[in-house]
């Protein structure tokens, strides 16, 4: 593909929620700026594996995780890492839209103020508005900036915290079905964004979506009862997959 | 006799119930045809029209039988030789034709008052009978119509709806009356002493001393009578003394409280949870006398000791004894209540927050507070209201003496000790120093109200921006 350079990679990746296991020796390599997209039925591990990338398991108290995760080569699953710091280089855009109950400005502020990005008012200013234009909501807000963000519809909330997370400028972004809340304009808007957004981002989807998989990514990979049972280019993953069970659940025959 | 007859009504509408119940099962199934709603329904349906009613006119009667059966024996007594009594000399010889009936009567008895008793005695007995007769065909009545509705399979899942509602409205009703009537006798209590005392003079006068109000009749003041008079009743250090101490509580009790709520929501492991809440909130059910004794006991003297050994002279009943104790007493409402609305945030606000690589403290203080704001400023304001109708601990701890001061380490009084002070005893009721205690009733509802509405504007107008 265009390049092949590794972004994120895990081995022998466990984990646990107390007894039970929900992710079994995943390993994956996940390419830098590609659009990446992670498949399966409901309840086979996608969410646990993205939010392992972040280290956001961490807030729930019986997640157990073993094994290796390296973003550039530097491992992230150890106790010396800095999580706030690796969480501001790895952003997350969630299934439901979560803006604070703050204005639409405070909203995107957020993360460049609590990380010292912005010295300045001007300055935060124009990540504010870099960060709402990149995320393609700065023509639809840029007049109501002090409304709450909670006033947005669906959609714009959506883009709404995609601009959040661009704010702290991240190397990749995280997106958990972030369009499954979504009519068909706004999920289109969103992918649109996203093949921008690859550009300079590295990104992860999770999709139920077969249709938005083949769209927005350029790998996919499949996973199905906490095994990753197949990854590969988007175009052999939908066209000719090696394993029965990855062809037939993008052909709806279970999942 | 009334608990019999209740007895009866629930026993009867219970088997009603049954009836009822049994009744609609066996006419649907007879006819082939499906009952309108669930067989319970009717059941309740038939058992509710023969209960409410019944019991209602049973609270009537209880209600207005002593007064009807008193305005006929005194109208007897008038009519017959006693006509030349006015109704104070009459209402005498009622009671003592009701302690003759009893049973307690001491001194001579003369005819009118042995006639009277045994008139009492039969308009008793046929009191009582005639009630159990209407009560009885009004409950049959009632239960026949409701059959009738029953049988020709009606609607009774609505009507029972209908019936639920009527009696809760009926209940919040009863609620909303007593406020009111509360208020409108403060209200004239009060109306009654700002005819003797003008209201400025109570409102903005800063010195208090009912003790000198001597007067008895508020119609013979002279201007310099009522100079001296207005010097008793003016309500500044009241006021100030309840605001001062409140504050005092509240500086206490915000912060320690709110930081444990923080605590308990976002830090405590489950177990510590589990243990401390409950503990904390013991605290809440302590008995407001026990404070007091404390206050006044222990932490009065300690402070008067520890200010001794650096030459301060502290009064060992001082506001600020009063107000650290109150403060402790108020803190597990702020607390629990703080702790349950942060609880309340949704996780994906927070999840949003340590996203973006947000610390945990970062997070609660930029995202989880403001959005429980409202919530917390609520708790906040019931402990505000808590703080200020307290009374026990301030009689116990703070003293009687009604002082402008911001000194905390003298002795103050607030609105409530003093309607204590005032009402204890035995007291003229009319006097301006009785009434002055409604006076201050009424203010202080006032205080109140003003207080809780502007909350409730402050939380309205937080919420529709961010909601
Ligand atoms: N906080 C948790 N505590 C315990 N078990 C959990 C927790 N979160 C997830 N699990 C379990 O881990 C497994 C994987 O869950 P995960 O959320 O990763 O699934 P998913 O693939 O994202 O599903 P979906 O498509 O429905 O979002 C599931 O069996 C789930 O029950
Ligand atoms: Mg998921």
């Amino acid at each position: 593909m265009t390049n092949n350079k590794v972004k994120i990679k895990t081995e022998k990746l466990d984990v646990f929620y107390g007894q039970k296991q929900a992710l079994k020796n995943v390993n994956l390599e996940i390419f830098n700026r590609e659009v990446t997209a992670l498949i399966g039925p409901s309840g086979c591990g996608k969410s646990t594996y993205i939010r392992c990338i972040n280290r956001m398991n961490d807030v729930i108290e019986t997640c157990k995780i073993s094994g290796s995760i390296k973003i550039d080569g530097q491992e992230i699953n150890n106790k010396q890492i800095d999580v706030v710091r690796l969480r501001e280089r790895i952003g997350m855009v969630f299934q439901k839209p979560n803006p604070f109950p703050k204005s639409i400005y405070d909203n995107v502020a957020y993360g460049p103020q609590i990380h010292g990005l912005a010295d300045h008012k001007d300055k935060l200013d124009q990540i504010v508005q870099t960060s709402l234009k990149k995320s393609a909501l700065w023509e639809e807000v840029k007049d109501r900036l002090d409304e709450p963000g909670t006033s947005l519809s669906g959609g714009q909330q959506q883009r709404l915290c995609i601009a959040r997370a661009i704010s702290v400028n991240p190397e990749v972004i995280l997106m958990d079905e972030p369009c499954s809340a979504l009519d068909p304009i706004a999920t289109a808007k969103i992918e649109e964004l996203m093949e921008e957004l690859k550009k300079t981002f590295t990104i992860v989807i999770v999709t139920h979506s077969m249709a938005q998989a083949v769209r927005v990514s350029q790998r996919t990979g499949f996973f199905h009862l906490g095994n990753l049972i197949e990854v590969d280019t988007t175009d052999k993953m939908f066209k000719n997959p090696n394993n029965k069970m990855t062809q037939d659940y993008i052909t709806g025959r279970f999942g | 006799m009334n608990l019999a007859i209740l007895l009866l009504v629930v026993l009867f509408s219970t088997s009603c119930f049954f009836f009822g119940r049994k009744k609609i099962i066996k006419i649907t199934s007879e006819n082939k045809i499906r009952p309108n709603a669930l067989p319970d329904y009717y059941g309740y349906y038939l058992a509710l029209w023969c209960a409410i009613p019944a019991v209602l006119i049973l609270a009537l009667w209880t209600v207005f039988e002593p007064t009807i059966i008193k305005a006929i024996i005194i109208n007897n007594l008038s009519s017959n030789n006693l006509s030349e009594l006015n109704p104070d000399e009459l209402n005498l010889v009622y009671q003592q034709i009701i302690a003759l009936y009893a049973g307690n009567f001491t001194g001579t008895i003369t005819e009118e008052i042995r006639l009277g008793a045994e008139n009492y005695k039969s308009f008793l007995s046929i009191a009582e009978g005639s009630k159990i007769v209407i009560l009885i065909s009004f409950l049959m009545f009632t239960t026949l119509y409701a059959y009738k509705k029953l049988i020709s399979n009606n609607k009774a899942r609505e009507e029972v709806e209908k019936i639920v509602k009527a009696v809760l409205f009926t209940c919040s009703l009863v609620a909303i009356l007593t406020t009111i009537g509360i208020i409108f006798s403060l209200l004239f209590e009060s109306i009654k002493f700002f005819t003797t005392i003008n209201i400025f003079d109570f409102l903005f006068g800063t010195s208090w001393s009912p003790q000198r109000a001597f007067v008895r009749d508020a119609s013979t003041i002279t201007p310099e009578e009522y100079n001296e008079l207005k010097d008793a009743f003016g309500s500044v250090p009241l006021f100030a003394g309840t605001a001062f101490i409140a504050f005092i509580a509240m500086i206490v009790a915000v912060p320690i409280g709110l930081f444990s709520g923080i605590y308990l929501a976002e830090y405590a492991s489950k177990k510590v949870r589990k243990y401390s809440k409950p503990i904390i909130e013991i605290l809440a059910g302590i008995p407001t006398v026990v404070y007091g004794f404390f206050a006044a006991l222990t932490v009065g003297p300690f402070f008067r000791e520890f200010g001794e050994r650096f030459g301060l002279e502290v009064s060992s009943e001082s506001a600020l004894a009063a107000g650290l104790v109150m403060g402790v007493m108020i803190i597990p409402y702020i607390s629990s209540l703080s702790d349950d609305v942060i609880n309340a945030v949704p996780q994906s606000l927070r999840d949003g927050s340590y996203a973006v690589g947000a610390t945990k403290s970062e997070t609660i203080k930029k995202v989880v507070i403001p959005a429980a704001l409202p919530g917390i400023v609520g708790s906040v304001l019931l402990a505000v209201s808590r703080a200020i109708g307290e009374t026990m601990i301030v009689v116990m701890a703070a003293g009687l003496a009604a002082r402008l001061t911001i000194n905390p380490l003298e002795s103050t009084t607030t609105i409530t000790t003093q309607i204590v002070m005032i009402l204890i005893g035995d007291q003229e009721f009319d006097s301006p120093k009785t009434q002055s205690a409604f006076a201050l009733g009424l203010t202080l509802f006032f205080a109140t109200l003003i207080l809780n509405y502007i909350a409730l504007r402050f939380v309205k107008k937080y919420r529709e921006k961010y909601e």
